[in-house]
């Protein structure tokens, strides 16, 4: 929100010009008026008035929490494709709009993205708000968070949810910083919860590295906003030709807005190698002892149709790009087997496979700290128990 | 010009241990430690102040108790300029949102800087929230995941960093003034201050602002300001210790495979 010193205007209407969504207007005195429910915070008519009489004022947004209705999922792309996460915070979404007995939607951002939207659709979106355009052809924070939050404001939807995705957690505090509402990061978990009459949205997120696990609810913002892990929730089944109702918008986007800009794609970094969303990771730490010894590894994956992935020393020395690295400056991975080759289990890396389903350790250290977290822990080198192990693979592939 | 790098002091999670009872944290006996993202924060603000042909002054600036003191101090020691903690028993139990306010309201005190700098996340609360949040109250653009800054131009306004994406690495170009969220990258090594430094240290202004200073209703600060509660915390659930074996690796490997194919990962 923005705050103006009714001193200092001068009634020019510049900022009523310049406000893209029409929040502001000059009440019988001829001094700037905002309304506080459209404003997005976007700051043009900060740089605009020529007396300098308007400053942000970021507040909590209280209101009448029973004006929002509805659950929202922000369906990320890439290139115009779906991404997973989507499809799963729509199933989770399905769950969660029935017990608030609200519409399930979602929102697309983009300059393609049709198909993505119709898609979302098909994943049980009753209702897609689309934003389509040029500009919106790569991921910029200003940009995408100001159409985020036009949406918002002109909607009201009672909770929002992104994937805690890079993107996602760029997002969505821009957006909560924005129009001043509640956020919670990374949850595994989402339920309700009745507080005095009104449903909640129960949020559970690990706190602490993961030695702790929290449970938070932001009673007073509307839309409660919570980013949730991929793969955490599963994705539901695909309906054909759902025809969900689209409703488009346009976002007037000042030029002011593109405070940043994409130069290139740095070369020689490996994109994604899809440790986040496979089945099975096959991780190898400073044990498995040199970058040769990690064909072992990628051995394994293959038996097992897995992804090799690895702690931050493997990075360190450049035997793997940063793309492989599990854990809290690397990726969080849950997936049904996670198998820790030589890796000894520092916090940092534990926090990254917590929610795996099964984790299997091979460490020479029977006191390492990964057995801690491992469902099947074997004592032993590496480099003896994985030949036995592949042999016995190859056994079976081979008859 | 001048570069604000916004730090927390953290318990060391390797060693926090926590209390099944209660689900609380112990936090007696564990060492605090500068959150080792904001550490990185402030070194690559230091190796973009000695590149520079302009004076720049580093000023480190956190929320948090008075032991958050000790963080600062290292700063100091590390290179920073000038410290300055916010501190006050109405800022306490802040989320997001409250902290980003307290600090915006200690930037606002300050008189603003050309630069901003906050780690990429907290490693206690983990929500990489607090960057962008400032930002929003700043009115400024921010920049998360940013790995490195490959160039900065303050003649032109602008500096281009290096930012990790879910595809890879791009290059951005952002004007300044922005807020930058920082990702260690794996060859980084801190630099550890020696004596001298930690002398020299003593001498640089570290100032404490109290509520007082910072001006506002106290029902904008710490708990009251917050918009999200916690409402209760507990251990994560343990799957109980699972079965450990050692013995040859021939037979290590078989209790692999068993677990493989009763878990339908591989064929029977
Ligand atoms: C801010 C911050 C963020 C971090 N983020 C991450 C992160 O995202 N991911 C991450 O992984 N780390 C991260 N770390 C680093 C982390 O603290 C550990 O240093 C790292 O995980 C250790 O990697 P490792 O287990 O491979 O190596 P080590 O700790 O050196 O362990 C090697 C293990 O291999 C075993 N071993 C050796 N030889 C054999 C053999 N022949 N057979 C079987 N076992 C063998 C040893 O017993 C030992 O347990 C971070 C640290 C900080 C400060
Ligand atoms: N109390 C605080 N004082 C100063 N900076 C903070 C504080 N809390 C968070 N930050 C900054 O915000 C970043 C992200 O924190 P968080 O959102 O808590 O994960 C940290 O790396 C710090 O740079």
């Amino acid at each position: 929100m923005i705050k103006i010193d009714r001193e200092e205007c001068i009634g020019c209407g510049e900022c009523v010009e310049v406000c893209p969504v029409d929040a502001l207007s000059l009440d019988s005195e001829e001094k700037a008026v905002v309304d506080e429910d459209t404003c997005t915070s976007c700051g043009l008519c900060i740089s605009t008035c020529p007396t300098n009489a308007i400053e942000t004022k970021i507040m909590a947004r209280k209101g009448d929490t029973s004006q929002y209705s509805g659950v929202w999922v922000f369906g990320e792309t890439n290139d115009g494709n779906l991404k997973e996460v989507g499809p799963q915070l729509l199933g989770k979404g399905r769950e969660l709009a029935s017990e608030f007995n609200d519409q399930l939607s979602a929102v697309v951002i983009g300059s393609d993205v049709k198909d993505a939207a119709a898609k979302c659709g098909n994943y049980g979106a009753e209702k897609v708000y689309m934003v389509e355009g040029e500009e919106f052809d790569q991921y910029k924070t200003l940009p995408f968070s100001f159409a985020m939050s036009q949406l918002i404001s002109e909607f009201k939807p009672r909770v929002v949810l992104y994937g805690a995705t890079h993107l996602g957690r760029d997002l969505a505090p821009s957006v909560a910083g924005r129009l001043g509402l509640g956020l919670t990061a990374d949850c595994t978990g989402l339920s309700i919860k009745e507080e005095d009459g009104e449903k909640l949205l129960l949020q559970t997120r690990p706190a602490f590295g993961g030695n702790l696990i929290a449970e938070i609810v932001c009673p007073n913002t509307r839309p409660q906003m919570a980013t949730v892990r991929p793969n955490v929730f599963s994705c539901p089944e695909e309906t054909e030709n759902s025809q969900p109702e689209i409703i488009e918008r346009e976002v007037d986007l000042n030029p002011e807005l593109f405070k940043v800009e994409i130069l290139e794609r740095l070369s020689g970094e490996e994109g994604e190698v899809g440790v986040e969303e496979a089945d099975v990771v096959i991780a190898g730490g400073r044990g498995v002892g040199s970058e040769e010894n990690f064909q072992l590894l990628e051995e394994l994956a293959d038996a097992l149709d897995g992804v090799v992935g690895c702690s931050r020393p493997i990075v360190e020395d450049g035997w793997l790009s940063k793309a492989h690295q599990v854990g809290q400056s690397g990726k969080t991975v849950s997936p049904k087997l996670y198998i820790a080759c030589g890796i000894s289990g520092a916090i940092q890396h534990k926090v990254g496979i917590r929610d795996s389903d099964t984790i299997i350790a091979i460490n020479k250290d029977p006191e390492a700290p990964i057995f801690d977290v491992a469902d099947l822990s074997v004592v032993g080198d590496l480099h003896e128990v994985l030949p036995e192990l592949l042999e016995l693979l190859g056994g079976e592939d081979g008859s | 010009m001048d570069f604000l790098v916004f730090i927390k002091q953290v318990p060391d999670t390797d060693e926090v241990k926590v209390d099944e009872e209660s689900g609380t944290i112990i936090r007696e006996g564990v060492p605090s430690i500068l959150n080792p993202f904001d550490e990185y924060a402030l070194n690559l603000a230091l190796r973009l102040k000695e590149g520079m042909e302009d004076e720049v002054n580093i000023t480190a600036m956190s929320m948090g108790p008075p032991q958050a003191k000790d963080a600062l101090k290292k700063c100091l020691a590390i290179g920073a300029d000038r410290g300055i903690l916010l501190s006050d028993k109405v800022f306490g139990g802040a989320d997001t949102w409250a902290t980003s306010f307290t600090l915006f309201k200690g930037v606002e005190k300050m008189g603003g800087a050309d630069l901003y700098f906050s780690g990429q996340e907290a490693t206690d609360g983990n929500t990489a929230q607090v960057g962008p949040e400032l930002a929003s109250h700043l009115n400024l653009s921010s920049m998360t995941y940013v790995e490195d800054v490959l160039d900065i131009n303050p003649k032109e306004g602008y500096l281009t960093a290096k930012k990790e994406t879910d595809e890879g690495f791009i290059k951005l170009k952002s004007e300044l003034p922005v807020v930058l969220s920082c990702m260690t990258p794996p060859d980084f090594e801190p630099k550890i201050p020696g004596v001298k430094e930690i002398m020299k240290a003593k001498n640089k202004p570290l100032d404490t602002w109290n509520h007082d200073d910072l001006g506002g209703t106290e029902e904008e600060y710490g708990l009251e300001g917050s918009e999200s509660q916690v409402i209760s915390t507990y251990p994560p659930p343990s799957k109980g210790p699972g079965e450990k074996f050692e013995g040859p690796a021939e037979e290590g490997a078989e209790k692999i495979f068993a677990l493989l194919k009763d878990e339908g990962v591989c064929d029977d």
